[in-house]
């Protein structure tokens, strides 16, 4: 089965990388977002769906991996793609320190902290200490990078083939951790913490280790952001982008690979059409989709897609459908 | 000496409000075990209300009296129509329903109130200040209003048999319903009084911070960061805690970190609790005996 | 006797699984009655069916009105009061604060006539009624939840494994104290038990169940000299 969704991946993306060449300009940067945020998502999704440890902080993650790649490009001038690694190494590293304290308290207190996080971060990278660093309020801001090896290719498509390729290999990682054995233990310490530590899982230990996983994750997808949108500044990275993930999360589908692309795609494409009803049409469409989604379709795009896709092929299920439905059953024994 | 004293004076009167809505999280955390992440939101909504009352023409007092009622009425009705469905669902889905809300109301207010930054009136203005120039008069009003609903609180949880039944339902639904609690109600009834703290809250410190639709989400942080550190489950550790955190920014902000970073000293002091002190400073050891 | 409560084809359920399975049963206006039965049998479930705690289909009259399908707390308020396994403590509350609650549905004045009637059967708790009521023993949390039941003033008593995890001598004061308030106030009471012995001393009807069915009915003197129930039940 493990075969069936490496499979899958490789062939939505290599799908995905065609319409480099069918669209242009604004279009391939809004799916260059759409990639970015699929990957935060997949790691909000890691810890909060998979895990079942809630964070409403993956937002401040996001900025971490953009900072990082931002100040290292403009004060060191490291090649972007080098930026990646640094970026998602740091991340890691934060998500464990802050996860540390949190974690090993269960219940609430994640959301608790990491919202508090977001809403304070950033009042932090506006501090003047750091201003050689974050450039204070006014951000930093970077330039677009071009293709390599002489390829006849624009920057928009390069950057787009680049953050799929980035976001093809991550997804693969993703999908072959949470099938394995850590992903079962993952999950056990979701649907039934007292046996999975009866059965030797160190509970407060794999979960701020998920917690690091999955700020890698959206902090590598922050340094993309931040390659592909070129700025960062404080008020890019309110509570508001955290909410946004989470959104993007529950509205794509809980602990399930595919929702965190349906996901990125709603919150990059849902916007745009709420806003031409008002500027804060936005927040109020995000607010009643989420609520109506948890009422009503709490297992998301992905769950919808997938009883479409079972009802249409009722006598040989898709490969992918098979591979989805087996990881569900799973997560839920 | 007196610039310290100052500044602890000013932390209590910013931390009357963080104690007020860390009650009112508290309230809510007690019955449901969740954490109303839109508290603050409804909050702000109310004080847009209480502005557009005002403007309307009614007197101060009018429109104070006219928000406290509605937003009692609108927490009620968010309880029953929206949190009601979700009492026995995962965690997941009552948090997202909160974030949910969140969105809404803070969507909501810059919809109907626009976005620009407004200035709130104060029932307590005269130009000369009070206690030797320590406290402006709105200062000292707004910890007076503060200190009665507290105590006010206080009174009807332990003096009134519906107070005792609020605490009873939120201790033990089961029992409740076997006494003839209408536990649904009390709920209701919780939701209502934790917006109408929030309301009073946001009313009184409007004229200090000005009116804008996230005037909320750094006061509902330091609630939150009050609450945690008199213990989540424990309302009147919430409230100290809320007085404490005041202080605390108040000093912080004064001689230790710059007020640039003053909403960082809530994020410490939620991490420094859950580090240090989990349960909190005065978190409820029950005795209980088999 | 009149009848009080009747249970016709009483079945209950938790989620999928399925506890009893059209049971019938009534309680005599004025009475006790005894349900025994092995661990397991659905005692507590048909108490908890009646109080509208689980999910039941047939039909309990009570006091010649249908009750099944009505929430718990409108049984509480036609009359029943149910005295829960566990005795459902409020643990954080005074003991005088779980008192008040138990009059919750009655003016105070009520429940200031009839504190004095609780201490006279429980004096041990107005000793205790400004402490904790989560620090009391388990023999005075008993005591104190069928107190809080009494100041319902309820025309039925349910009581859920009186004895349970009690020392035997306070076994038989509680015993004694629910014999007194059956006869001093006509109360009429539905006990479940797994001592049989004493139950059955302080009943006129008696039920058994097994695995969710009612396999025998009659009065308390005729199930205690029934050879089979000696033997599995009373243990002689």
């Amino acid at each position: 089965m493990a075969g069936a969704r490496t499979l899958a991946i490789i062939a939505g993306s290599a799908c995905a990388a065609a319409l480099a060449f069918g669209l242009s300009g604004y279009h391939l940067f809004q799916l260059t977002m759409v990639v970015t945020y699929a990957i935060a998502i997949l790691g909000l999704n890691i810890v909060t769906g998979y895990n079942g440890q809630i964070s409403l902080g993956h937002g401040a993650f996001y900025a971490i991996g953009a900072y990082v790649t931002a100040i290292l490009i403009s004060n060191y001038d490291v090649p972007y793609w080098a930026t990646l690694p640094v970026s998602a190494l740091i991340c890691a590293a934060f998500g464990f320190a802050f996860g540390l304290p949190a974690l090993r308290l269960g219940g609430l207190y994640l959301a608790l902290t990491t919202f508090a996080l977001a809403v304070a971060l950033p009042q932090l990278l506006k501090y003047p200490a750091l201003e050689p660093w974050t450039g204070g309020v006014q951000g930093i801001v970077i330039s677009k990078p071009e293709a390599p090896f002489g390829l006849k290719l624009s920057a928009d498509q390069w950057l787009y083939l680049f953050t799929l390729a980035i976001g093809a290999v991550m997804f693969l990682l993703a999908a072959n951790l949470l099938s394995g054995r850590i992903g079962r233990a993952i999950r056990a310490v979701r649907d039934n913490p007292i046996a999975a530590e009866a059965m030797g899982v160190d509970l407060a230990l794999l979960k701020t280790r998920t917690f690091a996983v999955s700020a890698l994750y959206t902090g590598v997808a922050g340094s993309l952001g931040a390659i592909a949108v070129q700025f960062v500044a404080p008020d890019s990275f309110s509570v508001f982008l955290s909410i946004t993930l989470f959104v993007g999360l529950v509205v794509g589908g809980v602990a399930s690979i595919s929702g965190a692309i349906f996901g990125a795609a709603f919150i990059v494409f849902v916007p745009n059409l709420a806003e031409q009803v008002s500027k804060a049409a936005a927040g109020a469409v995000y607010g009643v989709i989420l609520i109506a989604f948890l009422y009503f379709i709490p297992s998301g795009f992905a769950g919808m897609a997938r009883r479409i896709l079972q009802r249409m092929l009722p006598q040989r299920p898709a490969m992918v459908v098979r591979a989805e439905v087996g990881a569900r059953e799973n997560g839920h024994a | 000496m007196i610039g310290l004293l100052h500044q602890i004076l000013s932390g209590l009167v910013t931390g009357g409000i963080y104690a007020s809505v860390a009650l009112a999280l508290v309230m809510i955390y007690q019955s449901t075990h969740h954490v109303n992440f839109a508290q603050g939101e409804m909050a702000t909504f109310s004080t847009y209300i209480a502005l557009a009352l005002i403007d309307a023409g009614l007197p101060y007092w009018g429109a104070f009296v006219a928000t406290v009622v509605i937003s009692f009425i609108m927490g009620a009705v968010i309880q029953i129509v929206l949190m009601r469905p979700m009492a026995n669902a995962p965690v997941l889905s009552s948090v997202g329903v909160f974030i949910g809300l969140l969105l809404v109301f803070n969507s909501l207010t810059g919809w109907i109130f626009s976005y620009t930054i407004k200035s709130f009136p104060s029932p307590f203005e005269s130009s000369r200040p009070l206690l030797g120039g320590f406290l402006s008069p709105h200062e000292l009003g707004a910890t007076v209003v503060t200190l009665a609903v507290l105590v006010a609180v206080y009174l009807f949880f332990r003096h009134t048999k519906l107070g005792l039944a609020m605490r009873a339902a939120a201790f033990n639904p089961v029992s409740s319903r076997l006494v003839g609690i209408r536990v649904g109600h009390m709920l209701a009834l919780g939701w209502g009084l934790a917006a109408t703290l929030g309301a009073v809250a946001g009313m009184m410190i409007a004229p200090v911070v000005f009116l804008d639709p996230n005037m909320m989400s750094g006061i509902l942080l330091y609630a939150f960061a009050g609450a945690l550190l008199g213990g989540i489950d424990n309302p009147a550790g919430a409230v100290i805690g809320g007085f404490a955190v005041g202080v605390i920014e108040n000093l912080g902000g004064a001689y230790v970190v710059g007020t640039e970073l003053k909403l960082s000293l809530a994020l410490f002091t939620i991490v420094a609790v859950l580090v240090f002190r989990p349960n909190g400073l005065f978190g409820r050891v029950l005795v209980t005996r088999v | 006797m009149p009848k009080l409560l009747e249970a016709i084809g009483l079945h209950a359920a938790y989620g999928a699984s399925k506890v009893l399975h059209g049971i019938d049963f009534l309680v005599e206006e004025g009475g006790v009655t005894c349900l025994l039965g092995a661990n397991g049998a659905g005692k507590t479930t048909t108490l908890r069916a009646i109080s509208g705690m689980v999910r039941t289909s047939g039909e309990i009259h009570f006091a010649g009105v249908r009750i099944d399908g009505r929430a718990t707390e409108d049984i509480a308020r036609v009359g029943i009061a149910h005295v829960p396994d566990g005795r459902g403590t409020f643990m954080e509350l005074t003991v005088e604060e779980n008192l008040r609650l138990g009059a919750y549905t009655r003016p105070d004045r009520a429940f200031r006539e009839d504190l004095a009637q609780v201490f006279d059967y429980f004096p041990r708790l107005q000793q205790r009624m400004y402490q904790q009521a989560g620090t009391l023993s388990g023999g005075e949390q008993q005591m104190l939840a069928i107190g809080r039941a009494l100041l319902l003033r309820p025309r039925l008593l349910l009581l859920d494994e009186p004895s349970f995890g009690l020392a035997p001598l306070i076994v038989e004061e509680v015993f004694t104290i629910l014999h007194r308030i059956n006869l001093e106030q006509r109360m009429s009471i539905l006990v479940v038990e797994q001592n049989a012995n004493l139950a059955l001393a302080i009943s006129e009807r008696a039920y058994l169940l097994e695995t969710g069915r009612m396999v025998m009915a009659g009065s308390a003197a005729e199930l205690a000299t029934n050879e089979a129930i000696r033997r599995s039940y009373l243990g002689f």
